[in-house]
């Protein structure tokens, strides 16, 4: 909706730590900030959000919240923060907790109600308990509903579920992914985990050493083969799709993306609901002609875009066009050279595995 | 107990309430800096604070003599006021056992600051609340059990205080007489029965004071 765009140009050197970077990030949906700890990335977070000072510059659409002149302080900028530990007030109930930000929001600008909040992230039942009686899950979830509370033009994440297990984590994952869907509230989340961008984000900013090594759409760092930013162990790319079947005698959905289509384990969607998936680069090899008498049911035809070398001799990864999505195969220099592969070949993609991540 | 006594036991209570809200009031922005400076000053300020703690009550009340005698910095100050010499008056016994109790107060409110960190005034800034607004509505509810006991100690340190009050108030009967100096006049006198009425008294308190203490403590604790 918005083409407000957030402008973040800072520069900090401290004897232990330096950050210099230089970032036009889009003004909706999710950016994740991922990398290492110590890459820089909270700090980046802190100096958007004006809880650290760094020299620099920060734009919001048109509101300048940093320059040379200019530094406004953090209660004045229209933004909301959520911490690694929920950081809940003790003192006050949930309720009260999430009405501490809001009551301090003009009439006007309060766009998400309480209801709003309390709805989207299922803490209607916890109102009137105090933080101590809360599990750590619970917490973390009020603490997301009180940001959102404050109805803010820039929504700041600083790894919301890396303090807690994996149960915990499957339990807010849908809750982010919700806001995702349903609030029009561009969404910065910093975090080192692969499954959790993997499955959240729209646009990646790569960081290293308090540095920018790669950024962009997703599917486009992803699929970088230059400078493969990896998820994990290993390269592979994301993509957004959407549910068109379901084979109930199969247990099976097919997933459709602009240029084909892949089943996919049915993991209870509906018809018509956005998936995202993803498909890793050892999963995928590659085939001149669609092969019959494989025990492989998704095959995509592609085009071959680019062949480099992979990280042992004996691979390559070969970047491929499906449509309008690259996908990356992993396979022996033997077979590329065998079958011929080169740029611009029609062939298509097997693929042994994809993994629907949210 | 004659009247002489309950006069004693009222100028007291009045000497210690006085003290203790003003220390409260006082001592909040000292220990809200030491509590969150980086300032090389820290240790040196810190140090003046407790130097109360181990100084002999009479060495304080020698050096407030000085500085607020007609001839000091101070008498000289509240002389051109026109407010006179504060020794043996009711005034110079409050501002005698602001000094004495200091310590007292400050500590446990830095404590309970330096308990709290920066997190909830981080978290507060990003709700809209500017650090004033954080401060009364986050850092002072959150620092209550601290305040609490500064309250405590303030008011008992100040209630217990005898070298101060004899080197800077003197003995004047309304003004400067505070229970321990009275009692110190009863034995003096050989009034043993009397001493024991106020002293046995002043046992009773300090009691009181530290057990209510604890179980405020404790009932925190298991909340």
């Amino acid at each position: 909706m918005s083409e407000r765009t957030l402008t973040a140009r800072f520069k900090l050197s401290r004897p232990e730590f330096g950050l210099d970077v230089d970032l036009v990030l889009p003004g909706q949906g999710v950016t994740a900030l991922f990398g290492h700890s110590g890459s820089g990335k909270t700090t980046l977070l802190r100096c958007i959000a004006g809880l650290e000072r760094a020299e620099g510059v920060l734009q919001l659409g048109d509101a300048v919240w940093q320059d040379e002149r200019t530094f406004v302080p953090v209660h004045k900028r229209p933004l909301a923060y959520v911490f690694q530990e929920a950081s809940l007030f003790d003192h006050l109930s949930v309720r009260q907790n999430l009405q501490y930000g809001q009551k301090r929001v003009a009439q006007q600008e309060r766009k998400v109600s309480l209801e709003q909040a309390i709805e989207l992230l299922g803490i209607g039942h916890l109102l009137e308990r105090m933080p101590a009686r809360l599990s750590g899950g619970e917490k973390q979830r009020v603490s997301i509903a009180r940001a959102l509370a404050v109805s803010p033009q820039l929504l700041l994440m600083d790894e919301p579920l890396s303090a807690l297990d994996f149960a915990r984590k499957q339990e807010i994952l849908p809750y982010l992914e919700r806001l995702h869907d349903e609030l029009d509230i561009p969404l910065i989340y910093v975090s080192h985990a692969p499954d959790e961008v993997a499955r959240l984000a729209d646009h990646l900013v790569a960081m290293e050493d308090g540095r920018v090594t790669a950024q962009g759409p997703i599917q486009d760092v992803l699929a970088q083969l230059d400078s493969p930013i990896r998820l994990g162990d290993d390269a592979g790319v994301v993509l957004d799709a959407t549910v068109a079947e379901r084979d109930s005698q199969w247990h099976l959905a097919r997933a459709d993306f602009p240029g084909g289509q892949v089943w996919v384990r049915d993991g209870g969607q509906v018809i018509g609901q956005r998936v995202r998936l993803r498909i890793l680069a050892r999963d995928v090899s590659v085939t001149l002609e669609p092969q019959t008498g494989s025990s492989i049911i998704n095959a995509i035809p592609a085009r071959i875009v680019e062949l480099v070398a992979d990280n042992h001799p004996a691979l390559a990864l070969v970047r491929l066009q499906a449509g309008s999505i690259p996908i990356l195969a992993r396979l022996t220099k033997r077979s590329a050279a065998a079958l011929h592969l080169h740029p611009g070949q029609a062939v298509w993609a097997q693929v042994k595995a994809v993994a629907l991540v949210g | 107990m004659s009247d002489a006594d309950w006069s004693a036991v009222y100028l007291t209570l009045k000497l210690a309430t006085l003290t203790t809200v003003l220390l409260l009031l006082l001592g909040t922005p000292i220990a809200w800096w030491l509590a969150r400076t980086r300032s090389r000053l820290k240790g040196v300020v810190g140090a003046v604070v407790a130097m109360p703690l181990v100084l002999p009550p009479s060495v304080i009340g020698f050096y407030l003599l000085v500085l607020m005698g007609p001839n000091g910095p101070v008498g000289q100050l509240t002389q051109s006021l026109g407010l006179g010499v504060l020794p043996f008056t009711f005034t110079g016994l409050v501002v005698a056992s602001l000094l004495y109790s200091l310590p007292f107060v400050v500590q446990p409110v830095q404590n309970a600051f330096e308990a709290i960190g920066e997190r909830p005034l981080e978290v507060a800034a990003t709700l809209r609340a500017s650090t004033l607004d954080a401060f009364f509505s986050v850092i002072l509810p959150l620092a209550k059990p601290g305040y609490l006991t500064a309250a405590v100690l303030g008011f008992a340190h100040t209630v217990g205080e005898f070298g101060v009050v004899l080197m800077i108030g003197g003995n004047i009967p309304g003004a400067t007489r505070v229970v321990s100096v009275q009692i110190y006049d009863h034995v003096e006198a050989l009034e043993y029965a009397e001493a024991h009425w106020l002293s046995a008294g002043m046992l009773v308190f300090s009691f009181l004071v530290l057990l209510s203490m604890n179980t405020l403590t404790n009932r925190r604790k298991t909340a």
